[in-house]
């Protein structure tokens, strides 16, 4: 029997934008299961970065329930929602956000000091790794001294730092190369296959054939494979 | 990081500015180690040309106490001397040489013969003589008729440093006696200054109180007194210093606030993520402020060396003013002065960078991400 890692339960978001009121997310009812790898696509604006910084807890829902991995994050304060997401989520982003002074293994284990794993510990994790993901021989490099495809990689080594139940990313391929980009897709397939559960919004044809399941949005609503 | 360093300098200097010149003055008072001076009632040591009279008697009475150690009597006057169909003048002291602390000597010997003379460098310039030269000393001179009168020849005994002396002040001292007789009958026994030194462990404060009592015709100022009246007078120094101080640490707040609010501004989108990947707001927060520490202490350090140069270059400005003792230093770098600029300066880093990374870490993640993708 699987389980659900995500459920989503008529999910609303709303924004005020000046006067005006943006329904974001209208009623929107999902579940992933986990080791599932899912991408969530629709055009520009359909909601899918929001439904993703839900998923995310780095925001909050205007209505409806949102449980990760068999908790309530909805209504969690600031820091529930910060320790909740350093232990069980796992983000990449579209332009890597690696911290410039940091090396790459400095970067990977950034995470891990932050959960007060022991240095020696973060240190050899952070190797396993950027080895992983093909890194091996980059770990003192810093940011400025590595592709876009290899900053992906040391993003999404850093995003698995501290053993998420759940890999959020969002637009990982946007900034890369057909070549690099399919290099990130690979690595996400050996990733879902290694049982790591995966959610990515993408406008990447290549990245959500990739996935097992496609989830279609447009103006808020999940309208097709939910 | 250049205002930064400016404005670390300029505070630096301020802090020493209001130490400096007290801290310069006690240093000064303290070094001959004559705790107590007696100047006639109501003035300060030659502030005037007022006299004590009976230098034997007041001697006499402070020997009762046996708190004093040492009692050197100090005459005060002017003296002239014939060079060429010029008049060189000058100011002397008339001096006990053997507790005396007015002057060092550099060279030579002590005036310890009624027909001897010391002079400093500046004086011996003017002359153009040297030690072992014969002078003819006067202690009056017409100008009217070019006449001396209190008319000497004095030897050069020796080169001293007047402790107290001012820059290009021509400055001599020989025996007191000597004076005494130079300056005729109405100046015997007569003293412009006593200088006092008390027992080690006697409280200086007591003899003072108690030499007032005994010797009501003068006034006992102990360096703690001294140091109070030259507070009084140089109260605008310190309240400008103090001004000063207080703005160059304000534009260095606002500074260090601008450069941590920019850097902070450039980088939302790197901290929103550094949230979203699970660092607490208080951590954000601690590394923003750090980085406000680093800039102003290494502002601080750059400000240091700028500082010390700009101080120099001032205090040779304002030591030139006349009549001031050359020992007197406007500003004087004092190690506490520079750890008080410094913890001054990492105080308000740390004030600067509370504000942005409060702020920047309470943005809400989302939005700033959003914000971030959009530009």
């Amino acid at each position: 029997m699987t389980q659900s890692i995500v459920s989503l339960r008529d999910v609303r978001r709303d924004y005020a934008l000046g006067a005006e009121r943006v329904h974001a997310l209208q009623g929107v009812t999902l579940d992933v299961e986990r080791g599932d790898y899912v991408a969530i696509v629709g055009p520009s604006g359909c909601g899918k970065s929001t439904l993703l910084n839900l998923i995310g807890v780095i925001d909050h829902p205007t209505s409806g329930t949102v449980e990760i991995a068999g908790k309530r994050v909805d209504a969690m304060t600031d820091r529930e929602a910060t320790s909740f997401r350093l232990h069980n989520i796992g983000f990449v982003f579209q332009r890597f956000y690696l911290m410039p002074i940091l090396s790459a293994l400095e970067n990977v284990a950034l995470p891990m000091a932050e959960a007060k794993v022991q240095r020696q510990e973060r240190q050899e994790r952070a190797a396993k790794l950027l080895a992983y993901v093909g890194l091996a021989n980059r770990e003192r490099h810093r940011p400025s001294e590595l592709s876009g495809g290899e900053q992906q990689r040391v993003a999404i080594a850093r995003a698995l730092a501290n053993g998420p139940s759940l890999l959020l990313a969002d637009e990982p391929t946007g900034e890369l190369d057909a070549r690099t980009g399919a290099e990130i897709i690979s690595l996400f397939q050996r990733l879902n296959g290694d049982g790591t559960t995966i959610l990515v919004v993408t406008h990447d044809e290549d990245l959500a054939s990739a996935a097992r399941r496609k989830i279609h949005m447009r103006d808020g609503r999940v309208v097709d494979g939910a | 990081m250049l205002g930064v360093a400016i404005a670390a300098a300029m505070l630096l200097d301020m802090v020493m500015l209001a130490t400096g010149m007290r801290e310069s003055f006690r240093r000064l008072l303290v070094s001959r180690g004559f705790e107590l001076r007696l100047a006639p009632k109501g003035t300060l040591p030659f502030d005037t040309d007022a006299t004590i009279p009976g230098v034997a008697a007041i001697t006499s009475i402070m020997r009762s106490n046996p708190d004093i150690r040492e009692i050197s009597p100090v005459l005060g006057a002017s003296i002239h001397i014939p060079v060429g169909n010029r008049d060189v003048s000058g100011s002397v002291l008339g001096v006990d040489p053997s507790v005396q602390g007015d002057y060092e000597l550099l060279s030579g010997r002590d005036p310890l013969s009624a027909d001897a003379i010391v002079v400093n460098d500046y004086l011996l310039q003017q002359l153009g003589a040297r030690v072992g030269d014969t002078l003819s000393v006067a202690t009056g001179y017409d100008p009217q008729t070019r006449t001396y009168s209190g008319r000497r020849t004095l030897v050069i005994t020796g080169r001293v440093r007047f402790i107290y002396g001012a820059n290009e002040q021509s400055s001599a001292a020989m025996r007191r006696e000597t004076l005494e007789a130079m300056r005729g009958g109405d100046m015997r026994d007569r003293a412009s200054l006593f200088m006092v030194r008390v027992r080690e462990g006697a409280d200086a404060e007591r003899v003072r109180d108690w030499i007032e009592t005994q010797i009501p015709n003068v006034t006992a100022i102990s360096i703690a007194t001294a140091i109070a009246q030259v507070d009084a007078r140089l109260s605008y120094f310190r309240q400008l210093a103090v001004i000063l101080g207080a703005v160059s640490l304000f534009v260095g707040f606002l500074l260090v606030t601008t450069l941590v609010t920019v850097s902070v501004n450039e980088r939302a989108g790197e901290i929103a993520v550094m949230r979203a990947i699970g660092v607490s707001k208080a951590h954000v927060v601690q590394q923003i402020v750090l980085e406000g520490v680093a800039i102003s202490f290494a502002g601080a350090v750059l400000g240091l060396g700028l500082g010390l140069v700009t101080a120099r270059y001032l205090n040779t400005i304002l030591s030139a003013f006349p009549g001031l003792p050359m020992a007197i230093d406007f500003f004087l770098f004092q190690p506490k002065a520079a750890w008080s600029a410094l913890a001054l300066l990492i105080v308000s880093g740390i004030g600067a960078g509370v504000y942005p990374a409060w702020r920047a870490a309470s943005l809400p993640i989302a939005e700033s991400l959003r914000r971030e993708a959009i530009a």
